[in-house]
């Protein structure tokens, strides 16, 4: 095991990918010369050169719609967007042509590669850049979604998706980038897409947590058994779309009690999915209604205090939780 | 008559056409952005002026390609025609664009193509597949709904897909064909397989964003892609001259830094031509062209397109200068085909037609659990 940033774990997924198949390679903006927006790509450009590395105009529906070209014809791009935002000028290609390209040619094209980019809220950064788009995706068959919340999940899920045969829209976390944890020493080191990762077991209550809210929902089930000795087991889907629900519902059924914490705001949300999903399947074992912990329904303030009040945080899951636990 | 009219500074390509003295041919009646060519009496003028060399390049062309080129456009048409009849009496569903007087863009253009050469097109696609080698049964199917159909009745008029033909689609969304066709050309040029790529699109697409990306991206990049441009006058209803600022498409090249060229689309060997010095441009210099080719479309948009925005003296007016007629008046007068000949093709692509509808008419619908296949791989 190497202890490792997310970052530096992405950067190793990228790289061993690069390595492993010809056929891949990385374009976007800043992503060559400048060595990454927020340094993902470090050091790919000077080794790989600029075939391989490809820095963009500040092009997103255009070098998106290359990516979905250059993989019909065979490649496997990894098309990086400095932030997911950007990426809503680039739907038309991801969700238009990637995502419909397979079905409309009757299985004869199909387009594997990989969007990725930060997801969500950064420091301050205003309406514009401060959205979390999954729930979006997810909605449109033929995309896959996955959002890691871990050094060895970034890695293992991110060469799973280079490798997929399908278009996969990968969603990381600015505020993430720095967070360290343990990784497995093995260039073919993957974890597979769909499959959901118990991150604490606990029999009280269980939270389904993605991304940026996992080490949130972390702190507050620590602060649960310590405080009130309440036992919290915390889900991570990693992969919202195929949704493994089976996890999910199998937790619920344990611990009859269900938070759901997310960084999207709350309407139409993948936690509005996942609580339909368990209330169809584990309707009978809850002994409370569901709680959600999301972004409030307002673009995204930019004074500091507004944009906490804003976010989802270890208080207010801590909060969701003793309500389900009627504490 | 100028091979290139228009010109990219940096395209060399376009330089070495005007040393081939070719430029000096340019009748001084014809501005630089062509404007005046939109008129169908002066587009013949300026045919008229070239049809001796037109005819020497029919001498020069083997009889058995000149023999299939009018084949394809003469399927072509009565396969559209056929189309429009089935449309009429409810056999064919949601939307059906034809492709009726725009005929020599695809046959011109395609039919010289290398099995490394990938293709690109809009939702106007029925004849740019069959071209490209999907069967005339196949198309028909597809517009049927039916399980023999292209791609299974899954895709309809507008998606028409041959993974083996390199047929890389039929698209619905205007223009996003054109940045997807880019990505085609870097994938060509990045497994250096001296491939090009076709990427046809309408005149109103140029108005979208993805087309000025694209061929940003295709000039900053040397992508051996062919971005033709096939001016049929109008996005649905709605005229050139109410859409877009300038005349000239062929012109806006110049913004990429590529070749640009206006194409007289009504005649099947200017398009050949201009497509073949692309191609060459492209395999060469590995650098992209934009071909303006002027045409008419004379069906609406749409089947559902009642065609209230023209006049009926309009269409007739262009319809004057039919590409079908034009081609065969010059094969006639090249003492390459007779009469004789022609009513022989007329008949066989007439036959060729009646056995997609036969095909399509005993075709089974899709299968149920059809439904949720090739949604992933």
């Amino acid at each position: 095991m190497a202890e490792l940033t997310i970052r530096d774990a992405l950067n190793e997924a990228l790289r061993e990918e690069l390595v492993r198949d010809e056929n891949v390679f990385i374009m976007g903006e800043e992503v060559a010369e400048y060595d990454g927006a927020y340094k993902v790509t470090r050091g790919l450009w000077k080794d790989f050169g600029d075939k391989r590395v490809i820095d963009t105009p500040i092009t997103e529906l255009g070098f998106a719609a290359v990516g979905v070209g250059a993989a019909m014809a065979g490649l496997r791009p990894v098309i990086e967007f400095m932030t997911f935002n950007f990426s809503i000028l680039a739907s038309d290609q991801i969700i238009n042509h990637a995502a419909k390209m397979l079905y409309m040619s009757n299985g004869q094209f199909n387009v594997p590669i990989v969007f990725r980019g930060p997801n969500g809220s950064a420091y301050q950064v205003s309406s514009q850049h401060s959205q979390a788009l999954e729930a979006f995706y997810a909605n449109f068959p033929g995309l896959k979604v996955v959002m890691p919340s871990t050094a060895a999940d970034a890695k293992g899920l991110l060469k799973s998706a280079i490798r997929d045969d399908n278009p996969v829209v990968f969603l990381e976390q600015e505020r993430m980038y720095g967070l360290k944890g343990e990784v497995p020493e093995d260039d073919d080191f993957t974890i597979p897409l769909g499959v959901a990762d118990v991150k604490r077991e606990g029999t009280d209550c269980t939270i389904v947590a993605r991304s940026m809210t996992v080490p949130l929902a972390m702190q507050a089930a620590e602060h649960m058994e310590s405080e009130y000795g309440v036992s919290v087991e915390v889900v991570d889907p990693r992969t919202i779309k195929p949704l493994d629900i089976d996890t999910i519902v199998a937790s619920v059924k344990k611990t009859n009690r269900l938070v759901i914490a997310e960084e999207s705001h709350a309407f139409a949300s993948v936690g509005a999915e996942i609580s339909h999903q368990v209330m169809e399947n584990a309707f009978d074992y809850l002994d409370a209604p569901i709680k959600r912990v999301s972004t409030a329904e307002t673009p995204m303030p930019y004074a500091k205090n507004l944009e906490e009040l804003a976010l989802p945080d270890v208080p207010k899951i801590i909060e969701a939780v003793k309500a389900v636990c009627y504490i | 008559m100028p091979k290139t009219r228009v010109s990219g500074k940096a395209s060399t390509g376009t330089n070495k056409t005007s040393k081939n003295g070719k430029g000096s041919r340019t009748p001084a009646a014809v501005t630089e952005d062509g404007k005046e060519l939109f008129d169908p009496e002066k587009a013949q003028e300026e045919y008229n002026k070239r049809k001796k060399s037109q005819l020497e390049s029919i001498k020069n062309t083997s009889a058995d390609v000149l023999r299939e080129m009018l084949y394809q456009m003469v399927l072509g048409r009565h396969f559209e025609q056929k189309c429009a009849e089935v449309y009429r009496i409810g056999k064919i569903g949601g939307f059906c664009h034809l492709y009726i007087g725009q005929e020599a863009i695809s046959i011109g253009t395609q039919l010289q193509l290398e099995p490394r050469d990938f293709v690109i097109t809009s939702y106007r696609d029925h004849v740019q597949a069959m071209v490209q080698g999907i069967a005339p049964e196949a198309v028909l199917a597809e517009l049927y709904g039916r399980a023999g159909g292209n791609v299974g009745g899954k895709g309809g008029s507008m998606h028409m897909f041959s993974k083996e033909k390199n047929f890389y689609g039929g698209h619905g969304i205007v223009g996003g064909q054109i940045g997807v066709g880019t990505g085609m050309a870097f994938a060509q040029k990045y497994k250096e397989s001296g491939g090009v790529t076709l990427c046809f699109f309408g005149e109103a697409a140029v108005n979208q964003g993805i087309f000025h990306e694209s061929l940003n991206m295709a000039g900053l990049w040397n992508l051996p892609c062919i971005y033709i441009c096939e001016n049929n006058r109008y996005g649905m209803g709605t005229s050139q001259e109410r859409a877009m600022s300038i005349s000239s498409i062929a012109k806006k090249a110049e913004s990429y830094g590529i070749a640009g060229e206006f194409v007289d689309g009504m005649d099947v060997m200017e398009v050949r031509e201009a497509t073949a010095r692309a191609i060459e441009r492209a395999r060469s210099e590995s650098r992209p062209t934009l071909l303006e080719i002027r045409a008419y479309r004379y069906m609406g948009h749409s089947m559902s397109d009642p065609g209230k925005y023209r006049s009926t003296d309009e269409i007739k007016r262009y319809q004057e200068r039919d590409p079908i007629v034009l081609f065969k008046d010059s094969l006639k007068e090249a003492g390459v085909l007779d009469g004789k000949d022609f009513e022989k093709i007329d008949a066989e692509a007439l036959a060729k037609v009646q056995e997609a509808v036969d095909f399509a008419e005993n075709s089974p619908l899709p299968d149920e659990s059809e439904l949720l296949t090739d949604v992933y791989k």
